[in-house]
């Protein structure tokens, strides 16, 4: 795979620059992929990472820097111009029309004139041809919004290498995938760079990096730091790497003091705006000092859960109760859960826990924007909710110490310190958790775990949500995992390992070997 | 109104409303001369008419007090993600209101049939931006739908009432009879008389400082009270508002009520301080105006303050202009209105995407 020496490289990028306004988004990048290889590019939220494969895919233009490709130097100014030089780009979030067909969707945009039937032969005959050399065989008939996520992800493969792309970019691909879906792109990939293709794997998972690629290349703050052989180099170097200091990647906790039951929940039943069923049937309890991690794949029921608990959605059948008090009856609005101490992180904290276009104070009382502390009857005093976010700052490191700066342009890391420390900090009993490290970088994941682990030593009781097996692990005193609704199986984490999760996560009950 | 580009926020609440306008000057200008007269003298008039005399000045203010109404009265929807385009019917059932306590009270002294028909007006607008708010909530029917019918509704029902109920018996024309004195809202040279300062007669009344009093309220409720906190959230962030406990239905109603209410204290100016009874289409699209005024201002009541004094100077300049050149006619000033309204609000990306690159530059270079 490696043996491309004299051969020009895939790609090379020499003195690549790109401002938006005074942020300088890259600096003096330089990156050669070699041809045939899986170049992996890991990087903290914020390092550049998508504005460099914005570079290489023609959305922006760099403004200094060249771009060979097969050693001959292009200008791409377009995503059509990126697909013409053999470059295809595989987005996180999928470009796909959902109720036609797989065929359909391979063919759109590439119809080879306006009557569609001889183009569409030509195409099965080339997808016939693409599942013979990679494996990649998927029926072109089948309806694309009926396939799992894993096959979805495998159309947009084939609509890149259907359109002749030599070089195959792929953003965070295992985002959305089950570990055993994961499993099976890697093995993908690597078909693809022996076949001779070339694969950039944009990821911040560095177990993947190490899994799957030949090289790495480590960005921080708009400039390539790095770049390593991954046979050469581990998740720990790698990590120290990305925030330029020595980070902990394990949570270092002692054994659970357990209290009474805090939270039990019995027989939910939830039904979303449709009528149809997320959640049937589910029961838990979490006792005081205990972490319960909740895993599954993302779209499992999961979200709706947490909502329930927290009072933004009501549930059908069944219970919550409180040190034995049912909340649904006694505190159904989320403004009543939150007096009675049940304090919620959620999911997305972009469109939930935060308004983007307010200050940081403002953000930093929502939810709370009644309590007295912060104006006396109906006034809110800007002053009072400035000192107050001040003192907050200086207690979470959130940065930078602007009470109002807008909240948007805070990073990830700092807008989820926004909210853990609006939560914390009044004092919860249950501490609904929801993804707390996404999109966060890894200076902030550490800081996040250990508050969670000193507020539990403290006698909350957490729950954790999270969609990062690692996290599940690494934080839960015990771990519960949903499928389509139901809680396929309890382990604690001396007892399981990714693989057992993992099955669970995908429905399979029976206990792995 | 919804612009991700980033500007200062000095040159974002200045710097591009002043080059619209600008930029709206030179395109009319180009229409002035189109029709043969000379552009720079056709300004100079403008500005002479609005602004060189005490009247004039009277006048534009006078305008003005009815934009700053009716552009309070969208700004404050607008924080709530709620667009409210009924300020014509609302300001309408606003003249209902004030007239049905004047003509049934205004045997009572000014200090008591003044405030309840101002209220009156205030509640009727705001019952009148109530129900679509409310429609809204219960069956999800869109405030931008119900508002503009309830426009129709309320102007029919008035013409309804003017004929039938309580137009003025004998009377040909669709009108009720003139309010005791005692419900008429002191003109500002009558106000200042009595201190002994003498100024030109002009309609502007007491409402410009009621007008005043709004805009600090409106200041004060939307970025100083808990209830705008939650108004704001709930404009922004729905998903958010729900998350922090805030009903939105609840500041639906409310935000709906106050902007109608708003409103409705248009007819304050004309009903109360200027024609003494009600009568038909008083409101003559100051609602719709109140849309751009609202949109040029940016939300904020100082903003709708300088718009409304810049739209009450085209009014009341544009009189003058049409007297001086014949040619330029009433229909002009409409125009003109109306680049200004294009340019400062439909095309505001036009302006502020080249000053945005300026900008950009300049920061490029000072580094």
């Amino acid at each position: 795979m490696n043996s491309m020496a004299g051969q020009a490289p895939a790609i090379a990028l020499s003195g690549i620059d790109k401002r938006f306004g005074e942020v300088r988004a890259n600096s003096n990048m330089n990156l050669t992929v070699a041809s045939g290889s899986v170049h992996g590019i890991v990087g903290e939220n914020g390092a550049g990472k998508s504005t460099l494969m914005s570079i290489l895919y023609g959305f922006y233009e760099a403004d200094r820097g060249t771009i060979h490709i097969h050693g001959n130097e292009v200008r791409i100014r377009s995503p059509k111009e990126a697909i013409a030089v053999g470059i295809g780009m595989v987005h996180q979030h999928f470009m796909l029309v959902e109720p036609l067909s797989v065929i359909d969707n391979v063919m759109l945009g590439a119809e080879a004139g306006a009557i569609l039937a001889k183009g569409e032969a030509q195409m099965r005959a080339a997808l016939a041809q693409l599942a013979e050399t990679y494996g990649l065989a998927i029926d072109p008939d089948a309806v694309v919004g009926e396939l799992p996520v894993g096959l979805q992800q495998r159309v947009e493969i084939l609509k890149a290498l259907v359109r002749g792309a030599d070089i195959l970019i792929l953003d965070e691909p295992t985002a959305v995938l089950t570990p055993d879906e994961a499993e099976q792109l890697f093995v993908l990939l690597r078909t693809l760079a022996a076949q001779g293709k070339t694969v950039i794997l944009i990821t911040h998972k560095l177990n993947e990096i190490m899994a799957v690629t030949d090289h790495v290349s480590v960005m921080r703050r708009g400039e390539m730091v790095a770049t390593l052989k991954t046979d050469e180099t581990s998740p720990a170097q790698l990590a120290d790497q990305m925030v330029g200091r020595h980070v902990l990647l394990d949570v270092s906790k002692g054994p659970a003091k357990l209290g009474p039951v805090r939270l039990s929940v019995e027989h939910l039943v939830i039904r979303d705006a449709h009528a149809s069923l997320r959640v049937k049937d589910v029961s838990f309890e979490i006792r005081a000092g205990e972490i319960l991690g909740l895993a599954g794949v993302a779209g499992n029921g999961q979200s709706e859960l947490l909502e329930a608990l927290a009072g933004i959605i009501t549930p059908t059948l069944g219970s919550i109760k409180l040190d034995g008090q049912d909340l649904i009856t006694l505190a159904p609005t989320p403004a009543e859960r939150r007096e009675q101490g049940v304090l919620h992180i959620p999911e997305d904290r972009q469109r939930m826990g935060l308004v983007p276009a307010f200050s940081a104070a403002e953000s930093m009382i929502l939810g709370f924007q009644s309590d007295h502390a912060f104006g006396t009857g109906p006034l809110l005093s800007t002053a009072a909710i400035q000192t107050h976010t001040a003192k907050e700052m200086d207690l979470y490191d959130i940065r930078p110490r602007d009470a109002s700066l807008k909240t948007a342009k805070f990073s990830g890391g700092n807008q989820q310190k926004i909210v853990l420390a609006r939560e914390i900090e009044h004092h919860p009993k249950v501490l609904l958790v929801g993804q707390p490290t996404r999109g966060v970088d890894v200076g902030a994941i550490e800081f996040i775990h250990k508050r969670l682990i000193t507020l539990r030593d403290a006698g909350v009781a957490i729950l954790l949500v999270s969609v990062e097996l690692d996290e599940i692990m690494s934080l839960s005193d015990r771990i519960i995992v949903m499928c389509g609704g139901v809680i396929t199986g309890e382990r604690t984490p001396e007892t399981t390992n990714d693989r057992d999760l993992g099955l669970l996560m995908a429905g399979v009950t029976e206990r792995a070997a | 109104m919804s612009t991700p580009i980033e500007l200062p926020k000095w040159a974002d609440v200045s710097l591009v409303p002043i080059l619209a306008v600008i930029v709206a000057f030179l395109v009319a200008g180009l229409v002035v001369l189109g029709i043969g007269e000379n552009p720079v003298k056709a300004t100079v008039l403008l500005i002479q008419g609005a602004l060189g005399s005490g009247e004039g000045i009277g006048y534009t203010l006078y305008y003005a007090t009815n934009f700053i109404f009716t552009g309070l009265a969208v700004a404050i929807a607008f924080h709530a993600g709620l667009f409210n385009i009924g300020g014509e019917g609302q300001a309408t059932m606003g003249g209902l209101g004030a007239a049905l306590i004047c003509l049934n009270l205004d045997f009572l002294p000014w200090y008591i049939v003044l405030p309840l028909a101002i209220l009156g007006a205030m509640a009727m607008g705001a019952l009148w931006a109530f129900i679509p708010g409310y429609l809204q909530v219960k069956r999800g029917s869109h405030v931008v739908i119900t508002t503009i019918m309830f426009n129709f509704l309320a102007a029919t029902l008035v013409v309804y009432l003017l004929v039938n109920v309580i137009g003025k018996p004998g009377s040909m024309s669709p009108e009720t009879r003139v309010f005791a004195a005692s419900a008429h809202l002191p003109y500002v040279h009558e106000a200042l008389a009595y201190f002994g300062l003498k100024i030109p007669k002009s309609p502007l009344n007491l409402s410009f400082v009621l007008a005043l009093l709004a805009s600090a309220f409106v200041w004060i409720t939307v970025w100083h009270t808990k209830l705008g906190y939650a108004i704001r959230t709930v404009g922004h962030s729905p998903t958010a508002a729900t998350y922090a406990g805030i009903s939105i239905g609840r500041i639906t109603l409310i935000t709906m009520a106050m902007s109608g209410a708003l409103a409705g204290m248009l007819a304050v100016n004309e009903i109360l301080g200027v024609q003494g009874r009600l009568l038909l289409e008083f409101s003559s699209g100051y609602g719709f105006i109140g849309i751009a005024v609202a949109l040029m201002g940016r939300a904020h009541p100082v903003g709708i303050v300088l718009a409304s004094i810049l739209f009450g100077m085209l009014y009341q300049g544009g009189t003058e202009l049409s007297f001086e050149m014949p040619r330029v006619t009433r229909d002009m000033i409409v125009a003109i209105s109306g680049l200004v309204i294009l340019f400062a609000g439909a095309l505001d990306g036009l302006i502020r995407r080249p000053v945005a690159g300026v900008f950009a530059r300049f920061l490029k270079s000072g580094t």
